[in-house]
């Protein structure tokens, strides 16, 4: 534990300094504070935009807060799997290529914790940019809208997270793999793409992380049916990733 | 006990053969030069020995313990520098070097007692604050030497230390290295000579993935160095000097001839031929000699013999 602590801490002083903090801090908590206001003013913007759109525009059903809640949902997830694609490609495809990997793991550190504590402190990055964003988001859909139930708010915000570092720990995979960080990100696009297009199939949708979005929306706006097999699979997509990655990093050569 | 041992180790890069059957031992407190030309397996052998390699086959060990077998337990025992030693540029030194401390261990007055010791052996002073991505190239090899030895390891392992230094940053860290002898036991990569001649007091040479010669320096170069002569001649007959080199390089006693400017230096293996017949021939090749004398065999005709040879010393 305390060689995990003393790799950890260089982690985090290393998502500060290199301004990885402050970047998924900055975007997040900018998508929590635009959701609101998107869900609310997006009619307002059409009508801006489509001044001869009178019947168009009738059609629109005034906006409510379950409109907040999806702009947040899709503009959290979206820019979160970009994010985490970003924030994890070289994380470690970058400590093998420049060295400092070689210099660091001939010293007395595992190369699972090496790895461990690099999923943590993404983790980390992620969870502070989440409850920004979050707060944001409930501050500005309370002003707008109506108060959140807070309670089903967290829920909603926990499954995000899980469903972000789905990616991040399958993009830390990929860093592990890869001898470089753009061939790490374009294997980690990779899994994107798959994951979003597993997604779609009927029913085994239902067991995949994206399924994690329609649970979250639910817990505010109609309670709706828990996914708990996507978080189970979510779940152990996360620990697997992580186990594939140490299982490959042990065997390579530094 | 040796301080490193090394039997048989092989190591294959698809059909390169980069270590073949290497076995050396190294005394502890030495400093032991590894010698070889480039491509010869030097970084391969010390990946192997800090654990960021694994051999084909052979068994190596660092103070005893495997290191081919349990690479973890020897990697408190060691201080390793890469060819190329990298950091991450948004540390300063003293972070860096505090960092390593920690993960050695070492409590908070440890490390910065030895912190501020490595900072002013490294001659890094009020650089140490700095960011290291602003550092030079031998600032950076110094920061590397520093941090190999945070932990007082035993066993230094050093892979070309000097190759990336200009003159005066080479001689301050070869400088460096003699000062450790005695305190541990140093293994240091290199393919120049004029280092290992200056610093190391054993001498390994490399040649293929083999180890073709093992020997405390001195004993080398009385057992492996041929008597060497060397002619130099004035600038006006340098012209001649090439023709005349390839006429004495066919001659039976001649086993090598190699030419700096003006000076030719001849490797012979029969001395008293040499001596009658050598400056003879430079005569009567019209030669106008500044120099002709017997000298001292180097390090490098050993070298060069026993690389050229595979070891048919």
């Amino acid at each position: 534990m305390r060689i995990l602590w003393v790799v950890l801490r260089k982690e985090l002083l290393e998502q500060w300094r290199s301004y990885r903090l402050v970047i998924v801090g900055v975007v997040l908590l900018l998508f929590g504070l635009a959701s609101p206001l998107l869900g609310k003013y997006a009619p307002e913007l059409l009508r801006l935009a489509l001044p001869e759109g009178d019947e168009i525009l009738s059609l629109i059903p005034p906006p409510t807060v379950a409109d907040a809640v999806s702009q947040y949902l899709k503009n959290i997830t979206q820019f979160g799997v970009v994010l985490a694609v970003l924030m994890a490609m070289g994380s470690v495809a970058q400590e093998k290529d420049k060295g400092t990997a070689g210099l660091m793991l001939a010293k007395p550190i595992p190369r699972g914790i090496f790895l461990v504590a690099k999923f943590v402190a993404l983790a980390l990055t992620f969870a502070s940019g989440i409850l920004l964003a979050a707060i944001a988001g409930y501050y500005y859909t309370l002003l707008l809208f109506e108060p959140l139930g807070f309670a089903a708010w967290l829920g909603l915000n926990a499954l995000l997270l899980v469903f972000i570092l789905v990616y991040v720990a399958l993009t830390l995979l990929c860093s592990t793999l890869a001898e470089s960080q753009v061939v790490s990100g374009g294997l980690a696009l990779g899994f994107v793409v798959i994951l979003s297009g597993l997604g779609a199939v009927p029913r085994l949708g239902e067991f995949l992380p994206g399924q994690l979005n329609t649970w979250a929306a639910a817990l505010v706006t109609t309670g709706g049916e828990p996914a708990w097999a996507a978080l189970g699979v979510s779940i152990g997509l996360i620990i697997a990733a992580l186990v594939v990655a140490w299982l490959v990093f042990q065997r390579q050569e530094l | 006990m040796t301080a490193i041992r090394i039997e048989g180790l092989s190591k294959r890069f698809g059909k390169v053969q980069a270590l073949d059957a290497l076995s050396l031992a190294v005394e502890p407190g030495s400093v032991y030069g590894f010698l070889g030309p480039n491509g010869a397996g030097k970084t391969t052998a010390i990946r192997i020995l800090a654990g960021l390699a694994r051999a084909d086959a052979g068994q190596g060990w660092i103070d005893g313990l495997e290191v081919t077998a349990d690479a973890a337990g020897a990697s408190h025992r060691i201080g390793y520098l890469p060819q190329e030693p990298s950091f991450y540029p948004w540390m300063t030194a003293r972070e860096f070097l505090d960092y390593v401390g920690r993960v050695f261990g070492l409590s908070a007055a440890e490390r910065a007692t030895r912190t501020k010791q490595l900072v002013e052996l490294a001659g890094l002073g009020e650089a140490a604050d700095r960011r290291i991505g602003g550092y030079s190239g031998g600032m950076g090899q110094r920061l590397g030497i520093a941090q190999a030895l945070v932990n007082r390891p035993p066993i230094l392992l050093l892979d070309e230390p000097v190759s990336g230094l200009d003159p005066a940053g080479r001689r301050e860290l070869l400088l460096l290295i003699e000062q450790l002898h005695g305190q541990c036991t140093v293994f240091m990569s290199t393919h120049i000579l004029a280092d290992v001649e200056r610093v190391c007091d054993s001498v390994g040479i490399i040649s293929h993935g083999r180890l073709v010669a093992e020997a405390p320096q001195q004993e080398l170069l009385q057992q492996y160095a041929v008597p060497a002569f060397e002619v130099e001649v004035d600038s006006r007959t340098t012209g001649e000097l090439s023709a005349w080199a390839n006429g004495v390089r066919a001659q039976p006693w001649v086993t090598s001839v190699t030419i700096n400017r003006s000076t030719a230096r001849v490797l012979v293996d029969d001395v008293e031929t040499a001596r009658r017949e050598l400056l003879a021939s430079a005569l009567t090749a019209g030669l106008v000699l500044n120099r002709y004398e017997m000298v001292r065999p180097s390090l490098e005709d050993v070298f060069l013999r026993l690389v050229e040879s595979g070891g048919e010393g």
